[in-house]
């Protein structure tokens, strides 16, 4: 079964980029990814820009609306994701609390919906 | 007189076969109509003269067959479902049209008592899994595990039917959606699981022992249903001893069921219980489990509240309850569990061995953190206390403050009479 796993914090909390403290992150995300593709479950995943740097889209009445900044404003930011492939929700929540993030924010499960007729990727 | 064979089996058996059958299926719906179909053809077939010996072993290879059939029709291509297919022919004897090798059902042995207890354990924590909320733990593990209906799972949580039935939907689809697992956890995350388990039997028992919201204050089937699912744990995860302590507790407190509600359905305090109608059978359970509790010597809330229990059941009356030690049991549950709660419990413990005034400096204490205003059992206490000691306006008005805050007939009577008391 896949999962999103959606890492949220708070980015006060968040180490700062250059700073000591996100050196010595740095290398438990990039350990934790290698330990994903080493089990086969990764699928995917990546680091996000500051939500400073969002864009939101909509259609309303047919007229595109565009603004600066994430579709809501909350106080944990979506910093990041990964995409799983695993037996069960166990199995997805060990590999959440193994997130370098879990300390201080919050790391969201959300299955994904499989379409026997989606397009291959 | 006419006796139903199948109904006569079916409170044991359908909890067992589903247990049994989710473990094989994976698939907690599928399981279920499996089950139902095996009790439709046991209707059809059993009578009199014809109920098989052992009917769990009937029903369940019935069940199989009838889940085999229905994951063929369906074409599913859940791995787990077609290695259940490919396997079904060693491991059930079907051939590859499906059929067993014997008709009348004693052909495949019924399933071990660990494999079984291992269907019903993985069963219990997977209704009890935390991705779900409190209250829908509660309904899964009433429905599931109890074999309770809908209906009487609403009529005891006095909600409607509708209500819970959406609850319970909500539920099921959230288990198949997000692949809640129906397996014991690996053993380095059992104790944290139990957690989960042990609170939703211990809800599903307050829930029977302090029926709320109406006129009713005990409401013995759901007593019944948490002792008897502490005894499945006790029985399944031997020698826990948070589980022998929750048994324990749950033990003692419901011999005193008897003696709860006055002749007049009016509530009757402990200090007021006849305790010589106290089930000793039950008092003796709680102190054999207890004790073996204790011989780990891993002490835990549940035991603690366990052993507090067993002093009130040991003791002949209120006068005559070491209620220094009480007190210090509380002391030590808190260090535990610093809930308010648990440290007004200690208070009035502290006022029964030292007199009311040294327990009211502890209740306006915790009265002053503000964090049990809206707790009627700290209005109710202090009243209590105070009326002791003849500070009677005070304690009217922490009277008035509890009766604002009480949701059950029988306990807003009791409070009114005592307020009534207060008045010159």
């Amino acid at each position: 079964m896949r999962y999103l796993v959606l890492l949220y914090a708070d980015p006060e909390l968040r180490p700062a980029p250059g700073s000591p403290e996100q050196a010595a992150e740095h290398p438990k995300w990039m350990n934790l990814t290698k330990r994903m593709l080493d089990a086969d479950v990764h699928r995917g995943g990546d680091a996000l820009h500051h939500t400073d740097t969002a864009t939101t889209v909509r259609v309303r009445d047919g007229k595109v609306l565009t603004t600066d900044g994430p579709f809501a404003e909350t106080k944990e930011t979506l910093g990041g994701f990964y995409l799983i492939d695993v037996d069960d929700l166990d199995a997805a929540i060990e590999w959440a609390t193994q997130v370098p993030n879990v300390d201080y924010g919050s790391v969201e499960i959300r299955p994904v919906m499989e379409f026997a007729d989606a397009p291959a990727g | 007189m006419i006796v139903d064979p199948v109904a006569q089996v079916f409170a044991r058996e359908w909890p067992r076969l589903v247990a049994t059958l989710v473990k094989d299926l994976g698939d907690l719906d599928l399981a279920e109509d499996a089950a139902q179909d095996a009790f439709v053809e046991a209707a059809r077939r059993w009578g009199p003269t014809t109920t098989p010996d052992r009917p769990g072993a009937w029903l369940t290879t019935t069940a199989r067959r009838k889940a085999y059939d229905r994951v063929r029709q369906q074409k599913r291509h859940d791995a787990r479902l077609a290695r259940y297919v490919s396997a079904g022919a060693d491991r059930f004897g079907f051939d590859d049209q499906g059929r067993a090798g014997s008709t009348d059902g004693s052909y495949n042995p019924e399933p071990d008592d660990d494999w079984l207890g291992d269907a019903q354990l993985g069963l219990l924590f997977g209704c009890c899994h935390p991705s779900l909320g409190p209250e829908a733990q509660v309904a899964m593990t009433l429905r599931h595990v109890g074999g309770l209906s809908t209906a009487q799972i609403a009529d005891a949580f006095v909600v409607p039917e509708a209500t819970m039935a959406k609850r319970l939907v909500r539920a099921k689809h959230k288990v198949a959606a997000a692949g809640v697992p129906f397996d014991v956890p690996p053993p380095d995350r059992v104790d944290e699981r139990l957690d989960s388990v042990l609170a939703v039997v211990y809800l599903i028992f307050t829930a029977g022992h302090t029926a709320s919201r109406s006129a009713e204050l005990v409401r013995g089937d759901l007593c019944d249903e948490a002792r008897w699912l502490a005894g499945l744990l006790a029985h399944l995860l031997p020698d826990r001893p948070e589980i022998l302590g929750l048994s324990a507790l749950l033990a003692f407190t419901d011999a005193r069921r008897a003696t709860r509600i006055g002749a007049d359905g009016e509530l009757v305090l402990l200090e007021d219980q006849d305790r010589g109608r106290w089930d000793q059978r039950l008092i003796a359970d709680g102190h054999q489990q207890l004790e073996r509790a204790l011989l780990a010597q891993r002490i835990g809330p549940y035991q603690l509240q366990a052993a507090i229990a067993a002093v009130h059941a040991s003791s002949p009356s209120m006068e005559d309850t070491p209620w220094p030690l009480v007190a210090d049991l509380y002391r030590r549950l808190h260090e535990l569990h610093p809930s308010p709660v648990v440290a007004l419990n200690r208070a009035v413990a502290v006022a029964m061995a030292e007199g009311p005034a040294a327990g009211l400096e502890l209740m306006d204490g915790l009265a002053e953190t503000g964090e049990l205003d809206d707790y009627l059992y700290l209005h109710a206490s202090r009243a209590d206390l105070l009326r002791r000691l003849d500070r009677s306006d005070e304690a009217a008005d922490a009277y008035g403050r509890a009766i604002e805050l009480v949701d059950n007939e029988a306990e807003r009577r009791f409070l009114q009479r005592r307020l009534d008391q207060c008045s010159p």
